[in-house]
């Protein structure tokens, strides 16, 4: 019987692939004739990351040499591409008129790399990342001098090219629309770690950018604008965007075209003579950019056209990318979702992050960064689609531990370890050292063995564990102990190591800490959020962002949030002085907003009632006009300060508390605090102003000032102390501020000046504030750079447009449709 | 538990894009039946809920976005995004309506919670 003619189109990793299954099937049945487009035999193409960054050459990656073709009998048309494709004849037609007559063809065309329609795009110096001449290209502009990259695209494939090029010495930029790189792979906190990593190898990242046009020089590129007007100089610019499969041929040939060539499960085109395989294609809706469906793809093929039954059923994707020393893993859906459970393991001082996610008791997905040595376990796990509920407690630990313990009650899993097993995999510490520490030191609690061995001093996940082996040494000796309590249920760490932690290891942001730290969740809690945005705006003032997300919705619009939804809205006013105007503009403002409530508050203080909060922008513009700013009523904050009027007025008044009063508001307003902060300034011990119930207060007497801490009369109604006496207005002002400073710095999240007060002891405060004259000028000067970025109306901001989103629906549209 | 109001294609309603709402925030949007909520999680998914918190109606879309859930602002009920049910301590205290999203070429699309206007029946 003669051989049936096999035509196929496209010489990379597909087809190759492709063929050598069908040769593995049945050998004798085609013969085989393969046009490529480039002139050079099948090479890895996901191997050309290594060449460009100078680990690899390009014999290396060759898959399938001419010998390959020769033995097997297959005809190759090297750097021919087909021009046509004529199904009624079953021909093909390639470059130069060479007609090919076929009984099968299998398409195997790939795809091609996108090019933004960049203004100036053409010049000189544009490249795309896709076969080994972009890479010749690059290498060559990597050996000018001066070079410099900027690639546009912070996927798979726009980081490999920005690695490889710093990796020649070429400093590369990596220009990425979204705010979380590879975001089709990885969630917000692996994103975080590596644009770490990949800033320790040469490349920068540029977040959430939107490239404008190419900027050229005599017809080369020499850099690239972005929306925001920055121009990144460049003398090469490689476009990573994406692939778009190259279905030109089939569509000229009156196949089936979506977005790619569609086939069916056994890889059959709307033809039932021409197959496809790879990149090039769309089945059930989906196409693929990865080598692993493809392979998966090739075997079904193969299948069809060996008489089998070609069954394709879609991939399960898994990624890891291709940086020397960044680990990275990513599979199916690795940010969970809808009934979905995250375990979330970090180790800081390995940079690792890892996160499975499960549903109905299996695994779904996962993100591994740093080490991603159980990623295809994991990727087993999911495939095979087994419940994973008995290994739930360990399987984020990997493959290893998993089994090791498998069955065993946590007890006696301890009891049945070698001492030569590891316990704690951040610090290095085997059973054995546990054992011999607790017997040699007579170590009874768990914070003993942490300070002697440091086994679960760090991630802390290995807690249970030692704290088993405790108990193995010692019986009923030993009792579980608490240390302090956790900042909330994503962290072990309490909020004082947690702020120490945020100024010794200079973390600026709340990814960088939520790594370092080690928590449990993805992104955090209600609880765990808003303190670490206020650690963090305290301790680098001026450097770190605001996060918004992260704010309790008070803080974020600047008002305070009513049973109804409404907001209140209380101007500042400063020391409880007000004017003519600024009361007529607040008059004004309740008509015109029909505000239903006007109320004095308890501050000094006027609070409009029953606002919403679309209306906010608009009511603030108006107080604004007549030259008032927010109260911060809502906040975690310099509330009010609330002054009698003193010497101006009062017949017993013995200083101007009025005017200490205003000065101490003028100077602290705007700055954020642990919990808020209400001050009260009295002309004489009579204590009109009720100085005392404050959370700092200044008592006027006739010698100077005496300043008060730690009252409140809230919750807890609770007289002040004095911290010191001082002689004159300015003095008193500083100690205020420096014990405030002091109470931001040291302060947890929620806990009022009398808590941390009782917390730290009033000596402590007296001996650093009062005692130590250096020390109070310091914490002034602290707080004083703070203010520098505080003192700013909020509500002025909003008005001006910042985040103006926020009082606008999302969209109309469904508001006029009938109900 | 569920309550899924409608879920028709031909209501499916385009009320924006993906990046309109901050990772980790929401926006509100009108509608006969009262505000929606539309979330979008620090993974990028998106949600969409009643406006009301089963508790004391609070505003959902004022709350803290965490995970795939949202702290209401009044009293901090957690509601799973997903369900729109309480979870944790308050689990099984009511629900509050989902609205079915879809998210097609990074444009979010709602399922009305309403019949279509007349003009399309016709």
């Amino acid at each position: 019987m003669p051989k049936q003619r096999l035509v196929v189109i496209g010489n990379g990793m597909a087809g190759c692939r492709a063929i050598e299954e069908v040769l593995k099937r049945d050998p004798d049945r085609y013969a085989i004739t393969v046009f490529g487009a480039e002139p050079r035999v099948n090479y890895n193409r996901i191997m050309l990351s290594p060449v460009l960054a100078g680990e690899k050459v390009f014999e290396d990656i060759v898959l399938n040499d001419a010998e390959w073709y020769r033995a097997n009998g297959i005809t190759l048309h090297c750097g021919r591409a087909v021009t046509a494709l004529d199904p009624q004849s079953r021909t093909v037609i390639a470059e130069g008129g060479l007609a090919v007559g076929y009984d099968k063809l299998l398409l195997a065309t790939g795809s091609d790399p996108i090019r933004l329609p960049l203004p100036g795009a053409d010049a000189k110096g544009v490249v795309t990342f896709r076969d080994l001449h972009d890479v010749e290209a690059m290498v060559a502009a990597s050996a000018e001098p001066g070079a410099g990259a900027v690639v546009i695209g912070g996927g798979l494939l726009g980081l490999e090219a920005a690695y490889g090029l710093s990796r020649r010495g070429m400093p590369a930029t990596v220009v990425h629309l979204l705010d979380v790189l590879m975001e089709r792979q990885l969630d917000p906190a692996a994103s975080y770690l590596l644009q770490e990593a990949l800033l320790q190898r040469g490349v920068k990242t540029e977040m959430g950018a939107q490239s404008d046009c190419v900027v050229t020089r005599d017809g080369h590129v020499s850099g690239l604008k972005l929306s925001d007007g920055r121009v990144l100089p460049c003398s090469l610019l490689v476009m990573a965007v994406g692939i778009r499969p190259n279905a030109a041929l089939a569509r000229a040939g009156g196949l089936t075209v979506n977005r790619g060539v569609v086939v069916d499960d056994a890889m059959v085109t709307s033809d039932p003579a021409i197959l496809a395989v790879g990149e090039c294609l769309e089945h059930r809706g989906q196409c693929y950019g990865l080598v692993a469906p493809i392979w998966d793809m090739c075997r079904a093929a193969a299948d069809t056209l060996t008489d089998g039954a070609g069954s394709y059923q879609g991939s399960l994707l898994s990624t890891r990318l291709k940086v020397s020393g960044v680990d990275v893993f990513s599979a199916g859906r690795f940010a969970g979702g809808e009934d979905c459970q995250d375990i979330v393991y970090r180790d800081a001082g390995r940079g690792v992050y890892k996160r499975v996610v499960l549903q109905d008791g299996k695994l779904v997905g996962g993100v591994l960064f740093g080490d991603a040595a159980d990623g295809g376990w994991y990727f087993d796990l999911m495939r095979s689609g087994v419940d994973v509920s008995d290994i739930r407690d360990t399987l984020i630990f990997g493959q290893s531990v998993t089994e090791s313990l498998a069955g065993r009650d946590p007890n006696s899993a301890v009891a049945a370890m070698p001492d030569t097993q590891e316990i704690c995999g951040c610090n290095g510490v085997s059973k054995g050292a546990i054992v011999t520490a607790i017997a040699e030191g007579g170590l009874t609690t768990l914070e003993s063995v942490r300070a002697v061995t440091k086994a679960s001093a760090s991630c802390g996940s290995c807690t249970p564990l030692v704290e088993q082996t405790l108990k193995l040494c010692l019986g009923e000796g030993f009792q579980a102990q608490t240390g302090p309590k956790p900042v909330c249920a994503c962290t072990h760490h309490g909020h004082a190591e947690t702020r120490r932690r945020i100024v010794e290891e200079e973390l600026k942001s709340i990814l960088a800490v939520m790594q370092a730290l080690e928590w449990t969740t993805p992104d955090g809690c209600p609880s765990c959020r808003p303190a670490l945005n206020y650690y963090l705006l305290c301790a680098w003032p001026g450097e770190y962002s605001d996060d918004k997300q992260s704010r309790f919705t008070n803080e974020r619009v600047h008002a305070n949030i009513q049973k109804d939804g409404t907001y209140s809205v209380v101007p500042r006013m400063w020391g409880g002085l007000t004017t003519p105007n600024e009361l007529r503009a607040i008059a004004d403002v309740a008509d015109k907003f029909a505000i239903p409530t006007v109320k004095v508050t308890g501050g000094q203080r006027i609070d409009l009632l029953g606002v919403k909060k679309d209306d906010l922008p608009a009511v603030w513009a108006d107080l604004n006009a007549a030259g008032m700013v927010s109260g911060h009523a809502y906040g975690k904050a310099l509330r009010t300060v609330k002054t009698c009027v003193g010497t101006d007025w009062c017949r017993f008044g013995t200083q101007d508390s009025t005017g200490l009063g205003v000065r101490l508001e003028k100077f602290m307003w705007g700055s954020w605090t642990p919990a808020k902060v209400k001050l009260g300034v009295s002309g004489c011990p009579r204590n009109c102003a009720e100085a005392t119930c404050k959370d700092v207060g200044v008592i006027c007497v006739d010698s100077g000032y005496e300043v008060h801490v730690g009252g409140a009369a809230g919750l807890h109604i609770q007289g002040t102390e004095v911290l010191g006496k001082v002689a004159t207005e300015t003095e008193a002002l500083w100690t205020v501020v420096a014990v405030i400073q002091l109470y931001r710095e040291e302060g947890w999240y929620l806990e009022r000046i009398y808590k941390w007060m009782a917390r730290v002891g009033l000596d402590s405060l007296k001996a650093r504030v009062i005692d130590d004259l250096e020390g109070r000028r310091a914490l002034y000067d602290r707080f004083a750079y703070s203010q520098r970025f505080s003192r700013i109306d909020p509500w002025a901001e909003r008005v001006a447009g910042r985040a103006s989103d926020e009082f606008h629906p999302l969209s109309r549209r469904l508001e006029f449709a009938p109900a | 538990m569920n309550a899924i109001l409608v879920h028709r294609e031909s209501f499916w309603t385009d009320v924006g894009t993906v990046t309109d709402i901050p990772r980790r925030g929401a926006r509100r949007l009108p509608s006969p039946q009262g505000p929606v909520a539309v979330f979008r999680t620090g993974d990028g998914a998106i949600y969409a809920l009643m406006d009301k918190c089963p508790h004391k109606q609070g505003p959902l879309s004022e709350g803290i976005v965490h995970g795939a859930s949202v702290s209401c602002p009044l009293h901090g009920f957690v509601i799973d995004l997903a369900t729109g049910e309480p979870t944790g301590a308050d689990k099984g205290k009511g629900c509050t309506p989902t609205v079915p999203v879809r998210v097609v070429d990074g444009r979010i699309l709602l399922a009305l919670p309403c019949p279509p206007p007349a003009d399309r029946l016709a």
